[in-house]
């Protein structure tokens, strides 16, 4: 009883938190603009100029960016209110990225149990893995998705695949880590069973591992929206939030609310998956962590 | 370095080269014996090949993004340790701020690149830069604040003890307790650094750089100058990646001498 | 400021601690405390787990402030004794700090009183000589084994030549022989500094082998429920086997039996 009603206090207190985080953001921009305005754009009291202009094409006033989210958008044939369509435009950039996640994580792991099994593929793979991430495949994205239309693939799967790669990095270091953490006293229990090597992996290692895999999740969810998204820009595809955020770049000057608004838009999605694997994780180490009072 | 520490070396070095080697052989081979066109995937001796023909153009755009890298880099540590240690003096303000951080860090933050160009210009390189620093000042912040608050109280105990004040506890306690910390977070955003100035400069800025002369090429087909440029950028993030490992070694000599610099520890101490 | 040989090390008078005051969630940890800890003395704390021995250290040492009542160290209050650095302590684990060399973790506290160079280097080769690690200097705390690294603790503790030596618990996370060695030595390193030392332990044995006086305190809230005398002379290691040891080890077990809880 009191370990959920701390629960439901913690909840509270995140959405408090992030009540809070957004109305200082709003005070933070709405001050600046105001500031400027009032001095024409300089610091208060002296002549030198403000680094961000404060007129309403560069820095829309938060009411407007709020408004324009209700406000009607064409998309094709039918027009719709700019919060559904960047919904729908997020839907489509969430596919993406959960099967990037998907795969990312399955090969991050694979690579993981690959490297705790030869202590020599280790020495031959780690190095690789870490020198792997110094390489921009992110850059690679205009590459991989001519590659994929020359192939006929749809542009789905080259933008997970972008999405892939971020997203195996940090699961595979952090698994090999987890993988390796329970000490030699549970090794050698499971060792005085018999247990075959395949057992011990599932029975101690694998739930050893997950107090780190999930941190490493978390990365990696965020990192596989990021690829999708870049992926999307640097391509051009026909559809998704990173087309939504380059389309409304480009008439940033007549429409500057709808460019601030699909980039809260894309913010959203990032704490969305987030907040997701969060969830799961609770929900998983729930049971380890909780007193059965 | 005797002989013996030298053959450790070699035999700790030996699995990484051997397959490093083989994954080139194997793509020059996969290339040649399946008939694979250059169109999808060049033979890494035609991407060497182009590496030096292109140079003059590769060596300057990869100066110029590693300018804004780089400096985008010191700027957002800079900023990132200072703000960290400012927030650890006010334990409300730690509190209050470290998770509006994580939560930023959890979105796409390349993603305010077209915002960054409307602020401050699309074609100077100050809009590039406030990416690469946005890119690099969250995961710093918040894990130096991490490791500047989670320092074990019997030691902030024993500075109180020699009546220590606040600012003597950062600096014999706080700061040192922080350093893995911070290493872990340097590993993670030195080559991030050359990956964000890239990403930026899709959106704008000057047209010379590493990331314009990836899309143009890949406009024009020539994937073996893309393939160069992609080549010129990962030794600049290499580079700067082996930067964070020599701080990391020379700024903890204590992890060295206990043999606990593994290359992918915890921060921390197993206390 | 009077330092003659009648002051007393530690004067402790009704001295009360509720913790979380007027929060809802009080716990009172230690009431109406009076005690006088005399120079040169080596007093053990003991008693059942929440009976505020180590409350109690943290009062003495101004890392608390008492919610009534009045402390005085050397005559002085516990603030200007520790400003002072009049105290040395140690801590169970030996809080030694991984980034400095054994040396350097000795010589933090002189670094902090603006010690030279060359005399703190001085005084922590003798540290080191008393504790008996002349070899260890230039290690990391990491490199020493747990034994090793409770006595640069001590080390650091005793480098400015404190008059009172606070203890934690110092010895409660070693095995037994390294343990009984410690409190050998630490006998030793008593007796040629004449330092004051305050000890919070809970094992009879320890408390009976090393102390003139052992305190028993009784739980929530921790008050003083006997002071027992511990005469045995000269320890030497037979001091284990003498039939006196047994009688005092005995008679702190059945004050800590009366007390209730368990140790």
């Amino acid at each position: 009883m009191s370990a959920r009603s701390e629960t439901a206090t913690k909840a509270l207190r995140s959405v408090v938190t992030a009540a809070l985080a957004i109305i200082l953001i709003v005070l933070v921009w709405e001050g600046y603009k105001w500031t400027g305005q009032q001095t024409g754009g300089t610091w208060p009291g002296t002549g030198i100029e403000l680094p961000v202009s404060t007129d309403d094409i560069i820095m829309p006033h938060a009411s407007d960016i709020a408004a324009e989210l209700v406000s009607d958008i064409r998309d094709g044939r039918s027009t719709l209110p700019l919060s559904v369509f960047l919904l729908k435009k997020a839907w489509f950039t969430l596919q993406e990225a959960a099967i990037g996640f998907f795969l990312g994580s399955v090969i991050g792991i694979g690579l993981a149990v690959l490297m705790l099994r030869w202590r020599v593929a280790e020495r031959g793979l780690l190095p690789w893995i870490n020198v792997s991430q110094t390489v921009p495949l992110i850059a690679l994205a205009p590459i991989i998705v001519t590659w994929g239309r020359n192939q006929g693939l749809p542009d789905i799967v080259s933008i997970s695949l972008i999405s892939t790669y971020l997203t195996f990095f940090p699961v595979a270091v952090s698994a090999l880590r987890g993988l390796q953490s329970p000490d030699s006293a549970h090794v050698e229990l499971m060792r005085s069973y018999a247990a075959p090597w395949r057992t011990t992996l599932f029975k101690l290692r694998l739930p050893a591992a997950r107090p780190y895999l999930f941190p490493a999740f978390k990365i990696a969810a965020t990192l596989s929206v990021v690829g999708a998204i870049v992926g999307e820009i640097s391509i051009g595809t026909k559809t998704g939030l990173g087309r939504a955020i380059l389309e409304f770049a480009q008439r940033y000057a007549v429409w500057p609310e709808r460019l601030y608004a699909s980039v809260v838009g894309a913010a959203v999605l990032g704490l969305f998956v987030f907040g997701m694997i969060s969830l799961a994780e609770r929900l998983v180490l729930r049971r380890t962590d909780e007193v059965v009072a | 370095m005797n002989l013996r520490q030298l053959r450790q070396r070699a035999s700790a070095l030996g699995p990484a080269v051997v397959v490093g080697a083989s994954g080139f052989a194997l793509w020059e081979g996969a290339v040649r014996a399946f008939g694979i066109s250059e169109f999808l995937l060049p033979k890494p001796t035609s991407i060497g090949a182009e590496l030096l023909a292109e140079w003059p153009v590769l060596r300057h755009a990869g100066w110029e993004t590693g300018q804004i890298a780089v400096s985008g880099l010191l700027i957002g540590i800079l900023a990132g340790v200072l703000l960290a240690m400012f927030t650890t003096r006010f334990r409300m303000l730690n509190e209050g701020l470290t998770p509006l951080a994580v939560a930023v860090n959890a979105t796409p933050i390349v993603a305010l690149a077209p915002i960054f160009n409307a602020w401050f210009g699309i074609t100077g390189t100050l809009s590039n830069q406030a990416v690469v620093i946005a890119v690099v000042f969250f995961p710093v912040f918040i894990n130096t604040a991490k490791g500047l608050t989670e320092v074990h109280p019997d030691e902030i105990e024993l500075m109180r003890s020699y009546a220590a004040g606040e600012w003597t506890i950062m600096r014999e306690v706080r700061v040192p307790n922080a350093l893995p910390f911070f290493a872990n977070a340097l590993r993670v955003v030195a080559p991030l650094s050359v990956i964000a100035a890239i990403v930026a400069e899709y959106f704008g800025g000057p047209q010379d750089r590493i990331g314009n002369v990836i899309t143009s090429s890949a406009g024009f087909a020539r994937y073996d100058v893309a393939w160069a440029a992609i080549a010129v950028a990962s030794a600049v993030g290499l580079a700067l990646f082996a930067a964070a490992l020599l701080v990391e070694r020379v700024s903890m000599p204590w992890r060295l001498a206990v043999g606990g610099s593994d290359s992918n520890n915890n921060p921390g101490r197993e206390k | 400021m009077s330092t003659g040989a009648d002051t007393p090390a530690v004067q402790v008078d009704d001295v009360d601690m509720v913790f979380n005051e007027g929060s809802g969630g009080e716990v009172a940890a230690l009431s109406g405390i009076n005690l006088t800890i005399r120079a040169g003395e080596f007093v053990t704390l003991i008693g059942p787990s929440g009976c505020g021995k180590s409350t109690f250290l943290r009062l003495v040492a101004d890392l608390l402030t008492p919610t009534a009542g009045s402390i005085s160290v050397f005559g002085q209050s516990a603030h200007e004794s520790r400003t002072g650095q009049d105290y040395g302590m140690v801590f169970q684990h030996a809080g030694l700090f991984d980034w400095r060399k054994v040396k350097a973790n000795i010589e933090l506290p002189l670094e902090l009183r603006g010690w030279s160079k060359a005399d703190r280097a001085a005084r922590s080769a003798e540290m080191l000589d008393l504790v008996k690690l002349d070899e260890f200097g230039d290690l990391y705390p990491r490199q020493l084994s747990g034994g090793m690294q409770q006595r640069v603790s001590i080390a650091r503790a005793l480098s400015f030549e404190p008059r009172l030596l606070l203890m934690d618990e110092p010895f409660g996370a070693l095995d037994e022989m390294t343990r009984e060695h410690m409190q050998s030595e630490l006998l030793r390193i008593w007796g040629e500094t004449g330092t004051t030392v305050v000890f919070v332990t809970h094992s009879i044995s320890e408390a009976a082998f090393l102390s003139n006086r052992v305190i028993v305190l009784s739980p929530r809230p921790g008050r003083v429920h006997s002071i027992i005398d511990v005469d045995l002379g000269e320890r030497t290691p037979d001091t284990r086997e003498d039939p006196d040891f047994f009688t005092a080890a005995t008679t702190i077990r059945e004050a800590l039996r009366s007390v209730g809880g368990a140790v």
